[in-house]
């Protein structure tokens, strides 16, 4: 008998008579689980991926997310509006730190000009976005992936505002990481996006085999001078100082601006730096496309994914493939910028379901645009998490 | 005696008889008589005419949005949390009335900056449309019979709101001491340098000085505030510790009987330890080898109303936290009745515990009524029907819950030979 066993038996009269009448329980498990939500897990991991500050402002869902940044980050600012978070967080950015906030839609609303702001200045910050069900104040506790198209336009202009998504308590840990060490590589804000019911509802969870997370290196500008800010090298990346430090003059601008700060309105130059901010985003892509590919060989259909709705597209391929239904599942990772490699999978699908918690299918959009493509449905709804039912019901359709 | 500059050569790019361009000398006058490095300081400036000066300065030069300088002033020096460094924002009145929170702010928490407001008491840039600060009876292209009420009094807000040093001055000729006294005092400081815009100021009032202006609005000319900082804001670092701690793990020692995934709803009102006794519960699950998930459910007032926990159990990994329809219900209040009456409708098998107090549920479910709160109260019925539950079905062990509910914090008040009276 499992040592385990004996000890339970010992320790349960229940299970002594469950023995007795020789009915042996179904399964032992001996596996540690701890019952944690998902923002306990993205919290620790942005810490130990380096992020050092956290500022924040409180909002339903992402509350949890303030109350655990109280407890680990080495630094920890209550801010009085969502705008000064940001604004806030450019100044920590600018002075070499690496700053995150947690809010969800309405809050994210009145951040939109910093984040553009700060996109503009290349500041590295993560901007946590667990979304709830809106429009407007909506419903604060109510969870939805209504927030995809409003980051896909934030920028203005339609640049990519570089955004991962967590598809689960495993990605709480990887993504979350990926997302500080995104935001320092591009120098570029990142919005981390998540929602309600992955922040706060909580799962035994099995953390012992999670890998251990290196802080990212800060590399600063090194070279002889003179520093220009925004110059760079065939990366597009422009290697960054902070304005703590006395060896070079550092020019920050939320204008367009040439390579050394300076405002300049449409002087090639400058026009040239705006349009550097999408082409190093695009080359680097393939270095932050997170998604998982699922292949059932054979498989005519494609469960798309992304988000909390990832966890009912799980639960479902596993229903269909144990009742003999062949189907590949895509769960998207990194949703902007769209990586080409998503349209390549689909291609090699006749039908491909996307599966999301809103109304109008904003993935599906981002794909697709309005015209769609032959085979393409998606599986909505919103107030309440789209069911693993609800989605073998579209494949066997 | 060399100085050293912060302002490079070339001349300033400002209109003709703008005060912006005495602002900026004085101010460069002002870092000089500190004997600062140009890079231990940063020039923050907002939206408006004077904030095309940072291209002059040789400082460090960061130029933000609209309104937004001084909170983003404020991120920086708390970024940098070193004395030696002096952050310098200069706004515009403009920016000082979008940005007017962010300025109360910065005064209330003594960030430790220094803002010159540059009050031509309008908006130049965009045509000259009057600002809050525009003073009663001032003119400008869009209000050609002048404001019909007075500006802001910012040196009287600031000085309210906790700033270390807050002083009001007309712009022209030497002010540079000034500015290095508002540059010099730790914490938050403020001066407000009145100026008339040449280009739609004087035109717009033709003949009209700027001392009589200040005057006549009732603006006093003055220090308004010069003291050490009281209490200032502090972002000392913590000594934070990993949020996985081993104390939250549990290590399973009975075990189950569960061949498949169960849903359970326990249903109650705020108050009623709804969600420790799902807490509990789950914890106990686990202990008992099995996965489970917990997701609660109340109104945006937490305090009052429904309290609603959805436990979920499997012997597999979960990886859907959804429960859509419950195989279990316990209702222990009639605000838990009340939300859980879709559910309890929508359930064709299962069970359904039913404080014994409350009004008739529909259900498909075998229905079974507990007299929850007459055996325990209102406080402990949710833990109660809970037990009840795993008496009667025996999921895993009720020992498992016993262990759980003694061994958690908080819980002694919870009487556990209460618990184990079933007789419905």
């Amino acid at each position: 008998m499992h040592r385990h066993l004996a000890v339970a038996i010992q320790q349960s009269q229940w299970l002594q008579r469950t023995v007795a009448k020789n009915q042996m329980p179904f399964k032992v498990s001996t596996v540690p689980k701890a019952l944690t939500d998902g923002s306990r897990l993205i919290t620790e991991s942005c810490v130990r991926a380096g992020a050092d500050v956290f500022i924040g402002y409180p909002i339903t869902p992402a509350n949890l997310l303030y109350l655990y940044a109280s407890k680990r980050y080495p630094r920890m600012l209550a801010a009085p509006d969502e705008i000064t978070t940001l604004q806030w967080m450019a100044g920590f950015s600018a002075t070499g730190h690496i700053p995150v906030t947690a809010t969800s839609f309405p809050g994210f609303a009145l951040m939109v000009e910093s984040i553009n702001m700060a996109f503009m200045m290349e500041l590295p910050m993560v901007i946590i976005l667990a979304q709830r069900l809106g429009p407007a104040t909506g419903s604060a506790t109510c969870g939805s992936q209504g927030d995809l198209s409003v980051i896909a336009g934030t920028l203005s202009g339609g640049f990519p505002l570089p955004t991962l998504c967590i598809s689960n308590f495993d990605d709480c840990w990887n993504i979350s990481a990926e997302a500080v060490k995104l935001a320092v590589r591009m120098r570029s804000p990142v919005v981390l996006l998540t929602s309600k019911e992955m922040v706060m509802t909580r799962s035994s969870y099995d953390w012992s085999g999670l890998p251990e997370i290196e802080p990212i290196q800060r590399r600063f500008y090194e070279g002889a001078g003179p520093y220009e800010p925004y110059s760079t090298g065939p990366d597009l990346i422009p290697e960054f100082l902070p304005v703590s430090q006395n060896s070079y003059q550092v020019r920050l601008t939320a204008s367009t601006h040439d390579r050394n700060g300076i405002i300049q309105n449409v002087l090639p130059e400058a026009i040239d730096n705006t349009k550097r901010l999408e082409s190093k985003l695009v080359k680097h892509l393939p270095g932050y496309t997170f998604f998982d590919f699922d292949e059932d060989k054979g498989a005519g259909t494609l469960i798309v994914s992304y988000g909390i709705t990832s966890l009912a597209s799980r639960d479902a391929v596993q229903e269909l493939r144990k009742s003999g239904k062949k189907v590949s599942l895509l769960v998207a990772k990194t949703l902007l910028p769209v990586p080409g490699d998503y349209l390549d999978i689909c291609d090699r699908y006749e039908r491909v379901v996307v599966a999301e918690e809103n109304l109008t299918g904003q993935l599906r959009h981002l794909l697709y645009g309005t015209r769609g493509r032959a085979g393409l449905t998606g599986i909505n709804g919103i107030s309440k998490m789209i069911t693993p039912a609800e989605i073998v019901a579209e494949v066997e359709r | 005696m060399t100085v050293t500059p912060f302002i490079r050569d070339g001349g300033l790019p400002f209109c003709k008889g703008c005060g912006h361009s005495h602002v900026a000398i004085n101010t460069e006058r002002a870092l000089a008589q500190l004997g600062l490095d140009p890079l231990d300081v940063v020039l923050v400036t907002d939206i408006g005419c004077h904030g095309i000066v940072d291209k002059s300065f040789l400082t460090h030069t960061v130029h933000g949005l609209h309104g937004r300088a001084v909170a983003l002033a404020g991120g920086i020096s708390a970024g940098l949390d070193d004395p030696k460094k002096k952050v310098v924002v200069f706004i515009g009145d403009g920016g000082a009335t979008i940005g007017m929170q962010h300025l109360m702010g910065a005064a209330h928490r003594g960030l430790d900056i220094t803002v010159i407001v540059h009050n031509n008491m309008l908006y130049g840039m965009t045509g000259g449309q009057p600002s809050d600060f525009t003073p009663c009876g001032f003119k400008t292209p869009t209000v050609p019979d002048g404001k019909s009420h007075p500006g802001y009094d910012i040196c009287n807000q600031i000085a309210a709101a906790g700033a270390s040093y807050v002083q009001r001055l007309l712009g022209v000729g030497n002010f540079s001491d000034d500015i290095a006294n508002a540059i010099a005092t730790k914490g938050f400081s403020l001066v407000e340098v009145m100026e008339i815009c040449p280009s739609h100021g004087v035109k717009s009032n033709p003949g009209m000085k700027l001392k009589k202006v200040v005057e006549e609005s009732g603006l006093e000319v003055k220090v308004f505030r010069s003291e050490p900082p009281g209490a200032l804001a502090t972002f000392s670092a913590s000594q934070p510790k990993s949020l996985l701690s081993e104390s939250m793990v549990t290590h399973p020692i009975y075990t189950h009987s569960l061949r498949d995934r169960i849903s359970i709803m326990v249903a109650g009102s705020a108050g009623g330890g709804v969600q420790s006794a799902a807490d509990w519960f789950a914890r106990a699950a686990i202990l008992s080898g099995l996965d489970a998930t917990l997701r609660g459910a109340y109104p945006v007032t937490v305090g009052v109303g429904f309290s609603v926990a959805q436990i979920n159990l499997s012997p597999e990994p979960i990886l859907y936290t959804g429960s859509p329809t419950p195989d279990v219900l316990i209702v222990t209040s009639q605000d838990g009745a009340n939300y859980a009456r879709p559910f309890a409708a929508r359930m064709s098998a299962g069970l359904c515990l039913l404080d014994a107090d409350l009004e008739e549920l529909q259900t498909g479910a075998e229905l079974v009524r507990v007299p929850m709160s007459s055996r325990v109260g209102t406080r402990d019925n949710a833990v109660y029907g809970l037990m009840w539950y795993l008496n009667k079905m025996a999921p895993f062990p009720i020992e498992a819950m016993m262990n759980v509910v003694t061994q958690a914090s908080g819980s002694r008040r919870v009487k556990l030979e209460k618990m184990m009276q079933f007789e419905e």
